[in-house]
């Protein structure tokens, strides 16, 4: 009969690009139980949501998350033209579409980085941030910053894409589909890749369902949700249908990741082309009076923002649920029965996002 | 793990991905919103822009005090509102990153 140990994994540790803590009890090299300790980066959002107006506000959700920013200010925003009775023009759809997808893209690179070095693939990880960086470079000159663009306004965006935008962004992404197709394809057939995530970290879709997982984590469990299906922005007029795997483990979170990205480059392409030629804004006037719940997709799953105005410039309330909060639990039904060893790529797997978690 | 031997090849035979950085600097990426500039003859001190910045790193004062216009570099968050706002259009965003290391820069 073995003891019982206990092992902090975290908040700082070499895989997680963000502080959380796991208090893990061990038996031999065995996780019996984890325990998640959170609230090292919380930074109080909402409260400053409060002192702040409503247009001012886009700034700060912009800024929940580091890597999905612009999709949280497509969140934002949707919620406030919902309140306002706001309709954005179309082409401002397709524009937000275009910067969500590109965000998703380098979302999703940046994760396959951070998974390479989890297993100990350095090499895969720096070819992958180096394929990354051309994503950046192409919101850099489409959007005017790399990662937190500032490009969604209530009412719908400050900028266009014009015909060099729209001739750098093709072949940015051709050269970028290369990239993933030179590097994807072989790590998925990989002897050690698949040694490190076969069968690691599985778990079977009822209990996905009922721990509530969203995103990618979901949908490599055979739930096939994504919020991308309701048509939000242009995604009704872009034939967009979810990734799905079956398979539950790190193996199948991979793939549905690595599909995911080349889904986008797809979509991008679809929109570039089917953008239709209208104003990209509309002016807004007056505040925000009553209740919303917006709800989009991000690249770790879906973001729920609740906004209550009472017809003042700053908004009542400010509510924000991200996708990392609800894949936690998920990902603590994984490590059950999983090696020490096998840990850290468990909870890279559902792509952990402390920062916005906190807010 | 074959089909990397073309990219080990590459990685033999060609330049690093990154660049030797204080000494090599990219060229800026026109339309990238870099630092923040005032044509001060143009200005007529309303302080709309200070109302509306997010993050208050304008400043703007005018009579019966001095006119003056303050940016403080390190809350500005280059978003780019105040040049929206502005009605006079004297704010403009340039591309190339501002340098704060030193006290006189940019
Ligand atoms: S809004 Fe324009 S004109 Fe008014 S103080 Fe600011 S920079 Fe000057
Ligand atoms: S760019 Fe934004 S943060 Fe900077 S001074 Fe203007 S409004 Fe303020």
């Amino acid at each position: 009969m073995s003891r019982i140990t206990v092992i902090p994994f975290g908040p700082q540790h070499p895989v997680l690009p963000e502080p959380i803590q796991l208090r893990l009890e061990l038996k031999d090299e065995k996780v019996v139980s984890a325990l998640p300790v959170v609230g090292y980066v919380h930074r109080g959002l909402e409260k400053l949501v409060e002192t702040k107006d409503y247009l001012q506000t886009v700034y700060i959700t912009e800024r929940v998350c580091g890597i999905c920013s612009f999709i949280h200010s497509v969140a934002y925003c949707q919620g406030i033209e919902t309140i306002m009775g706001v309709e954005v023009p179309p082409r401002a759809r397709y524009l937000r579409v275009i910067w969500s997808e590109t965000h998703r893209l380098h979302s999703h690179l940046l994760w396959f980085g951070l998974l390479a070095d989890s297993f100990g693939f350095e090499n895969l990880f720096m070819q992958i941030w180096r394929a990354r960086e051309a994503v950046l470079d192409l919101q850099e000159a489409t959007a005017g910053a790399r990662v937190i663009l500032g490009t969604c306004c209530v009412g719908g965006v400050r900028r266009d894409i014009d015909q060099t935008g729209r001739d750098l962004t093709l072949a940015t992404l051709d050269k970028l589909e290369q990239d993933i197709k030179k590097i994807a394809n072989p790590i998925l057939k990989d002897y050690g890749v698949q040694q490190r995530t076969v069968g690691i970290g599985r778990i079977s879709r009822e209990l996905t369902y009922e721990r509530g997982a969203v995103g990618p984590t979901a949908r490599a469990a055979g739930i096939a949700q994504d919020l991308r299906q309701t048509g939000y922005a242009a995604y009704g007029e872009l034939d967009f249908q979810p990734v799905v795997e079956t398979a539950g483990d790190c193996y199948a979170r991979l793939q549905v990741r690595v599909r995911e990205m080349n889904q986008s480059i797809e979509l991008i392409r679809r929109a570039l082309e089917r953008m239709p030629a209208s104003p990209i804004s509309v002016p807004v006037k007056g505040n925000p009076d009553g209740e919303t719940v917006s709800r989009v997709e991000q690249p770790r799953g879906e973001v729920i923002y609740y906004l209550r105005g009472n017809g003042g410039k700053n908004l009542a309330r400010m509510r924000i649920r991200t996708p990392t909060f609800a894949n936690i639990p998920a990902l603590l039904a994984m490590l059950p029965g999983a090696e020490l060893a096998n840990v850290p790529v468990i909870t890279l797997s559902i792509d952990p996002c402390i920062s916005c978690t906190e807010r | 793990m074959l089909k990397f031997i073309g990219n080990i090849l590459q990685n033999l035979t060609h330049k690093p991905a990154t660049r030797p950085y204080p000494y090599q600097k990219r060229a800026p990426i026109a339309g990238n919103r870099g630092h923040l500039v005032i044509d001060p003859a143009v200005c007529i001190y309303c302080g709309l822009c200070s109302k509306r910045c997010p993050t208050q790193a304008l400043a703007v004062t005018r009579k019966p005090n001095p006119n003056s216009w303050t940016l403080d570099p390190y809350r500005c968050i280059l978003c780019g509102y105040c040049v929206e706002v502005c009605p006079k259009h004297c704010l403009s965003l340039k591309p190339e990153h501002g340098d704060y290391s030193s006290p006189n820069s940019p």
